[in-house]
């Protein structure tokens, strides 16, 4: 942990550098960095500087419509918030019994092409200019253009991923963005043989291109392994969802945490207990919340989401290619979870190897395209929580309904949120390593943005929250010394120093 | 032309109409598409929302309203009064909450549809964001306000078909807004029922049944394809039991 960079002892007479806005992720952030005089880092912080405020405004709005509102939260992982909230209003109509076997296989062939096009879309056009250009590669030539330009068929390969991915999506909520095809209860759109048959005809290739893809992730790690290794490192537990029998589990399962000594020390955790689990810390210089696991406390309870999680934590994938891929993974890490910032970008490519044979899986089973869609409703609960592994991690959506069937409570907690003091520690880590006391380059500040990049956190998801969130506001003579501060805090009194 | 020649000239095409007939009527007749919120033919007409504006002898005028006389030239579907049906077009949008993207009856909206028609491609003009209720108190339909355009098609229904009077407006000026008449002002606490008329005839998502959902996937919703005008004229009926 690298918290000892977080706040400055002393401000006065420390230099500020800003990157704004941290670019090739998803939203808008920034990180500013104190240097003093001998450009040793005093301070670094990842900023979230979006506002948005789903929470509150959904509030009054009728609980079947929330799932196709709260998609709008991303671009990139709609499908994920889509899910997530259905799966927490399915209560609402169902009770406690389950959706039709057919809506659920439609659910999860719809999640899993969003996972997969989310990954290609990080690995191939925001990660790869990084990894096969180095960090210190001209701007200009530094992005997916380059790609394309050095390495076409890689970067056609990365594209047509992309694409298939989101044309499941298309198939099954009728638009790549923003579709309806989810709805408490169920689903709401069949699959016809047509279009069943038009994602079977190219999901061969598919995995094909992902094995592949996952050897270059690997390849390129290992060659750069000395670097890599320590680059950005951070040591935390890991939490992700697994089935009942331990294999990695984006749809539906129980959430795990395993400790940096490989330990296990949280499972079969039922997701709509998560509140038992994760408390919230907020922080006046950003937007984004610091969640950690309560029960172990603010330092131990350090962890972090996403597909390394994922990786770690499963006994087994599901899937036979993505299994192989795993045991290779799990053997660089000599028994214990991989920590490498930069290990997430061969993990991520572990993830979407197993996408990619579970839709020819799903795509190869006939109840894909049963006509029972909705079920039943029965005796409806007032309360629902709805836990899925996103794209970025684990996505957690919990509403209450008032008589009226309107919202009264909402709380999502965003894969990005997991992983905000993760990111804040590589960024720390970064800057310890690699700063003190060297001239400031354009490389040198792209190593902190290739730090967040590798945990691909989508920073407009993570900014849902509304509520009294403390902040300072800090006026600072031409010296940088402090002229005077205000402070608003978590209760909403406002206050001189 | 002589007293028994009933035609009228509608964008330089002869309609023919029958004597009584107002402008929209002999359109819709012959099927030509006049944009509209506010019109049905069921009721009598309003000229409240003044979209089927057209040029009558060179006169602005309401197409619902006026009657047809033999000769009559009239200006339909032209640029000048394309531009102007879409000023009051997003006039509407941002003097209620419209968000098409969540909306259940997006793709079905009449207000989105004729939008498109009219090249909407923003509001223009500032929004209100009026502080509206939602009332879900109804077992079967909600209430929500935010859309509502204040046509008083549910008014008319309610009163003139249904029977009940459930609906009024209130208010003056921006102020205006769609009243309940119960006790509570809540729907749930009137006589309404979704078999009545009224809960089928709101051509915005103002008035819609509860647990439906998104019925139809995007695609295959009325205007989804084609343009308001291909689609034409199609309203609810209230001989028609069941039909949305």
């Amino acid at each position: 942990m690298h918290e000892h960079l977080e706040t400055a002892s002393d401000i006065t007479g420390l230099s500020r550098v800003v990157i704004e806005p941290v670019s090739r992720v998803e939203g808008h952030g920034k990180v500013t960095l104190l240097l003093d005089d001998e450009r040793r880092v005093r301070q670094a912080r990842l900023h979230i500087v979006e506002f948005r405020g789903f929470e509150r405004f959904i509030q009054g709005r009728p609980f079947r419509e929330v799932p196709t509102l709260v998609q709008r939260l991303c671009g990139i992982c709609p499908v994920s918030h889509l899910l997530a909230a259905s799966k927490a209003c399915d209560p609402f109509v169902l009770g406690n019994a389950r959706i039709t076997p057919t809506a659920e296989k439609l659910r999860r062939l719809l999640h899993h092409g969003q996972v997969l096009q989310s990954n290609a879309l990080h690995f191939f056009h925001l990660a790869s200019p990084d990894l096969l250009f180095g960090f210190d590669d001209a701007v200009a030539h530094r992005n997916v253009i380059g790609v394309l330009a050095d390495h076409k068929e890689l970067g056609l390969r990365g594209i047509r991923i992309r694409k298939y991915g989101q044309e499941v999506i298309r198939h099954l909520t009728g638009k790549r963005v923003h579709g309806t095809g989810s709805a408490p209860g169920g689903f709401l759109k069949p699959l016809s043989a047509p279009e069943r048959d038009a994602m079977l005809r190219d999901i061969d290739q598919i995995v094909d291109w992902c094995v592949a893809s996952n050897a270059l992730a690997r390849d390129n790690y290992l060659a750069n392994e000395a670097e890599f290794r320590g680059f950005g490192e951070s040591e935390s537990a890991f939490m992700s969802l697994v089935s009942r029998d331990g294999a990695a589990e984006l749809y539906d399962g129980v959430l795990r945490v395993k400790n940096a000594a490989g330990e296990i020390i949280v499972d079969n955790h039922d997701p709509a207990r998560y509140l038992d689990l994760i408390r919230e810390e907020v922080k006046p210089w950003s937007y984004m919340k610091f969640p950690y696991l309560a029960p172990f406390g603010h330092d131990a309870g350090y962890y972090r989401v996403g597909p390394l999680a994922r990786i770690n934590n499963a006994d087994f994938m599901p899937t036979p290619l993505a299994e192989a891929a795993r045991r290779e993974f799990v053997d660089y890490g000599g028994g214990k979870p991989v920590q490498a910032a930069l290990a997430q970008h061969w993990a991520r490519m572990i993830d979407t190897l197993m996408c990619a044979e579970t839709i020819r899986e799903l795509l190869d089973d006939p109840e894909l395209l049963g006509s029972d869609l909705m079920a039943q409703p029965s005796e409806p609960a007032r309360e629902g929580v709805g836990v899925i592994e996103a794209p970025r991690g684990t996505l957690i959506h919990h509403y209450k309904i008032a008589d009226d069937e309107t919202i009264s409570y909402a709380n999502l907690i965003v894969s990005t949120t997991h992983n905000n003091r993760g990111m804040n520690d590589s960024v720390r880590a970064v800057a310890d390593k690699y700063f003190d006391g060297r001239e400031i380059s354009e490389g040198l500040l792209n190593r902190i943005e290739v730090a967040i990049r590798a945990y691909d956190p989508c920073l407009s998801c993570a900014t849902h929250a509304l509520g009294q969130m403390p902040l300072i506001i800090e006026a600072l003579n031409p010296d940088g010394s402090l002229q005077s501060r205000l402070l608003r805090h978590d209760d909403g009194r406002i206050a001189q120093e | 032309m002589n007293g028994n020649d009933f035609t009228f000239v509608l964008d330089g095409e002869n309609i023919p109409f029958e004597p009584g007939q107002t402008i929209m009527e002999a359109a819709t007749q012959a099927g030509v598409y006049i944009p509209h919120l506010c019109y049905h033919e069921e009721y009598r007409p309003r000229g409240s929302c003044k979209l089927c504006t057209v040029k009558i002898n060179g006169h602005f005028g309401t197409a619902c309203t006026m009657p047809v006389q033999p000769g009559m030239q009239v200006d339909n579907d032209t640029d000048e009064l394309t531009a102007m049906r879409r000023r009051v077009v997003q006039m509407l949008f941002v003097e209620g909450n419209h968000y098409c993207p969540f909306c259940e009856k997006s793709g079905n909206c009449q207000l989105q549809a004729v939008a498109y028609h009219v090249g909407m491609q923003d509001s223009h003009y500032p929004h209100f964001y009026p502080l509206r209720n939602v009332d879900a108190s109804h077992p079967d339909m909600l209430l929500d306000r935010d859309r509502c355009i204040q046509c008083e098609l549910c008014v008319r229904a309610s009163r003139e078909t249904d029977g009940k009077a459930v609906f009024g407006l209130s208010g003056r000026g921006t102020r205006t807004q769609l009243v309940v008449n119960s006790e509570s002002g809540l729907l749930g606490d009137s006589d309404f029922s979704i078999t009545d008329f009224a809960a089928r005839i709101c051509p915005t998502g103002a008035l819609i049944p509860k647990r439906e959902g998104y019925p139809l996937p995007i695609g295959a919703r009325l205007y989804d394809a084609k343009d308001i005008a291909r689609v034409g004229h199609r309203q609810p009926s209230s001989k028609a039991a069941g039909e949305k």
